[in-house]
This record gives structure tokens, sequence and C-alpha cells, in this order.
């Protein structure tokens, strides 16, 4: 048995939500630079150069890349030789977010009821994705995901009969339709196979590989490449503005099936793609 | 180069800005997001006062971050525009000049802008730190208790934005798009 103090944990939480926030990945920044590279429109340059800027900017003073700072979504993977002291372990993940966007001043973005719409005013409750399993480890991954690019994502329930063309223009389709509202260039997430709720997470889940990253599987590494290269062909650049970096990377997770279903989400990622993991 | 303008926007500055200028905005306006036009939009109706001249106004979208202690505001990138599109009409009949958001707008909007004389600028999306330096001073004035949502009266200086819908039609993002689609 490996013993975490709760307070570890929530203080944990709280630097990953700065952290996550403030400080965009290498990859992302290196995937500016590759844009900037192959992008044809001068305001689509000017704009990848605007991003690299923000991103020197954020990371100098630690301030928001972006002001949605988001929900903030958790992946826990806790191994079940852990075991927690002081107290419970989403009770410190959601301090740890309160004290996080408080003491990070970070945007307070939730509210408590869809409809009634009144602030929490700490950006509580965390939505908390729980993975249990061997070990004596417990990874965190914080991932803050803005609400104008959750806005133009989908989950479309295909049939089998569709194929991989008909998940593909799903995907194509989908980016065409958010033109410029998910602040492009964008990351597209995409799941395919399980329930319907199950691909929705697996959508989610596929925004946490690092860009540039190739999937194991050469048949989806294959069907990532061909998506990027439809995506980019629609034209609609860095901001809608017209351009070649529409998205800056596919990725595709996939998961066993029922024989009468073929469900794929598409969860789109603006470019303010953030996330940041400890493991302790 | 862009075209320095000042606002609130005067009758000739609309006239002069086309679909694809780059423009550096100075002077005072404000921010609403989606509560803030609700709560606008139910005062016009009701025939009450609103809190600042809608003559020629300028509203940013946008929910800024909070300041840190010495910062004039946080970060303050623009948000999705569409979701004000139901209120926007009504505030370009009394007097709303120019609208800063990002991404698309619907049909009632653009037709709204022909008719008033009024013009759509995008602020880039996710710039939010670069932008907050161009907002010199920040001062909420209305509507407190909505947090980000809060409307404030912002003065800036070179503030940068590019025009996507004229006052004569002019669509950027259509234009951009098609210029740049392969098939
Ligand atoms: S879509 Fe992303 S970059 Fe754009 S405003 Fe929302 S969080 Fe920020």
């Amino acid at each position: 048995m490996k013993e975490i103090q709760f307070d570890a944990i929530r203080d944990a939480v709280a630097k990953l939500c700065i952290d996550a926030n403030c400080l965009l990945g290498d990859d992302v920044v290196q995937a500016f630079e590759d844009g900037l590279k192959i992008e044809e429109s001068p305001a689509g340059k000017d704009i990848l150069n605007q991003l690299l800027e923000n991103e020197q900017i954020a990371r100098k003073e630690m301030m928001p890349i972006c002001q949605d700072t988001g929900w903030a979504v958790v992946w826990v993977k806790l191994g079940s030789g852990v075991r927690v002291q002081g107290g419970e372990l989403y009770d410190a993940i959601q301090q740890g977010v309160a004290r996080g966007y408080t003491d990070g001043y970070l945007r307070k973005s939730i509210v408590k009821d869809p409809l009634r719409r009144v602030n929490t005013k700490d950006n509580t409750p965390a939505i908390i994705y729980t993975d249990i399993g061997p070990g004596d480890g417990l990874e965190i991954i914080v991932q803050p995901k803005g609400g104008g690019s959750e806005n133009m994502s989908e989950v479309k329930m295909l049939s089998a009969a569709d194929g991989a063309e008909g998940i593909k223009r799903f995907v194509v389709d989908r980016v065409a339709r958010s033109k410029a509202n998910p602040c492009p260039p964008v990351i597209v997430g995409v799941g395919i196979g399980g329930t319907f709720e199950k691909c929705a997470m697996l959508a989610k889940h596929s925004l946490l590989r690092e860009i540039g990253s190739v999937h194991p599987d050469p048949f989806y590494a294959d069907m990532e490449k061909e998506l990027l290269e439809r995506v980019n062909k629609l034209g609609i650049g860095p901001q809608g503005l017209g351009g070649r970096v529409t998205a800056l990377a596919v990725f595709v997770e996939a998961f066993p099936c029922h024989i009468a279903t073929m469900p794929c989400a598409v969860n789109i990622n603006c470019h303010a793609a953030r996330h940041k993991s400890v493991t302790l | 180069m862009a075209k320095k303008i000042t606002a609130p926007l005067t009758p000739e500055t609309v006239k002069d800005l086309r679909a694809g200028d780059s423009v550096l905005i100075s002077g005072t306006i404000y921010t609403g997001r989606d509560l803030a036009h609700k709560r606008l939009t139910d005062s016009l109706k009701a025939g009450e006062k609103l809190p600042f001249d809608l003559a020629g106004a300028v509203i940013y979208y946008v929910g800024p971050s909070p300041a840190k202690p010495g910062q004039v505001i946080g970060s303050a990138g623009p948000t999705t525009s569409y979701r004000m599109d139901a209120y926007s009409p009504l505030l370009m009949e009394k007097g709303l000049r120019g609208m800063i958001g990002k991404g698309n707008r619907t049909p009632v909007v653009l037709d709204a802008m022909k008719k008033y004389g009024a013009v759509y600028f995008a602020a880039v999306g996710g710039a939010a730190a670069l932008i907050a330096k161009t907002i010199k001073k920040a001062k909420v004035i209305a509507y407190d208790d909505l947090g980000p949502e809060a409307v404030r009266e912002l003065e800036v200086e070179d503030f940068p934005a590019i025009v996507i819908n004229d006052m004569y039609g002019g669509d950027l993002y259509e234009q951009g798009v098609a210029q740049y689609k392969k098939d």
C-alpha cells in the first residue's frame, strides 16, 4: 500500500489548473511554427504569429492563454495499491480545482444549473473520469476545455454500412460547418465505437495526444493522415479568414463496437489545446 | 496597413470600412456577452435607461479572466458571436454601430447591419493575453453580479481587429474561404 496525502493531491491539482492554462505545450507551439511554413494566406500567417506572441506573453506573465479557462476535465489513473490519507480523492480534486482557479486568477465559467445559470464562483465541479488498475501510482491529468470549441462538437450514430468513408465524411463535414467559431486552427478529436457516451469520451480523451504523434495502428494512422489532408483542403484557415491551416492534427480513438451500431463523436479543440499531468 | 479608427464610431468611419480591412481601434468600447445582452434587451423593451449610450457604440463580446494585482484586466479574447445574434438587431436599431467577436453571424444580423449601417469585427480568438495589452482601463459599469459577464467600459489603444462584415454586405469569411478551398 502506498499512502498519498489529501493535501498533496489538492495542491498538485491546483498547480495543474494554473500551469495548463498559462503554459501551452511545446507540441502546440511547434505546430504553430510548422503551420507558418505551409500557410499561404498572409492573414493566416499573421494570426499564427500572433498566437506565438500570445503564448510568450502568457508564459512570461503567468496569465491565461485564453480568457476561457474552460471546464476542468480531470483524468485520473488510480493504482489499486494507493490509499488516500486525510480525506477522499474526489474532494481533493474538487478543492484543488477551486483553489487553482481562484489563486491563479482563472475565469470561473461554470453555472450551477444549465437553465437557471448561476455561477458556482470557483469553477467547480470538475468533471472527473477515473480508471482503476494495478500498481501504486496516481496519475492526474487536467485538461481545461473551452466552450467555443465544445459547442462545435457532435455525436452521430452511424451504421456499419456507412463504413470508413461515412465516418470520414461526418468528421470533415463537422469541421466544415464549424467554420470560424471554434478558433481555428483546431485539433480534431474523433471517437469511434463503444456506446453513445463512450465514443464521446474517446473523442475527448484523444485530444490528450501529443501533436505530431502517430497512431500505433497503421489503419488509423492512415485515416488520421487522410482526414487532416481533407480538413485542410476546406480553406477555412486560421480564425476562419481563409487559408491552409484549418487543423493542426486529427486524432482518432477506436473501441470495440456492438454488432448493430457504429457511433462516432467529433470533439473539436481550439488551438488553446491545454493539458498538464502529474504522477504522485 | 491597418486603419486607425476611434470608438464610438461615426457614420463616416463605418462607411469607410470594408470586409478584409485590418483596423486598430482606440477609444471607448463596452463589453457584453450572453446574459448582459439579455438584460440590455429586456431594459430596452421595458423602456429603461441603459448603462451606457448606444449611439455609435461598439460592443466587445468578451468575458475576461480576473485581473491579477497590478493588471488592468486579465486575459481578454473574443467569445463566439452567434450567441448574441438574437439580440443584436434591436441594439443596432437603437444605435449600436460596431460589434467585436469571433465566428459567423446569421443573416438577420447581416441584414440589420446593412439597414442601420454597422460593422462586425473579429479579434483573434484565443490571443487573449496579447489583446489584454491594448486595454488601458477597465471599469465595471453594470451587472456586477454576473462576474465575467458584467458590462465593462474599456479604454483601448490600438486594439487589433479585422473587418469581417461591412455595411455593404461584404463578408471576409466567405471571400477568404472561397479563395483557399480545394476540391
Ligand atoms: S474556442 Fe478555445 S481559443 Fe477560442 S475562445 Fe474558446 S477556449 Fe479560447
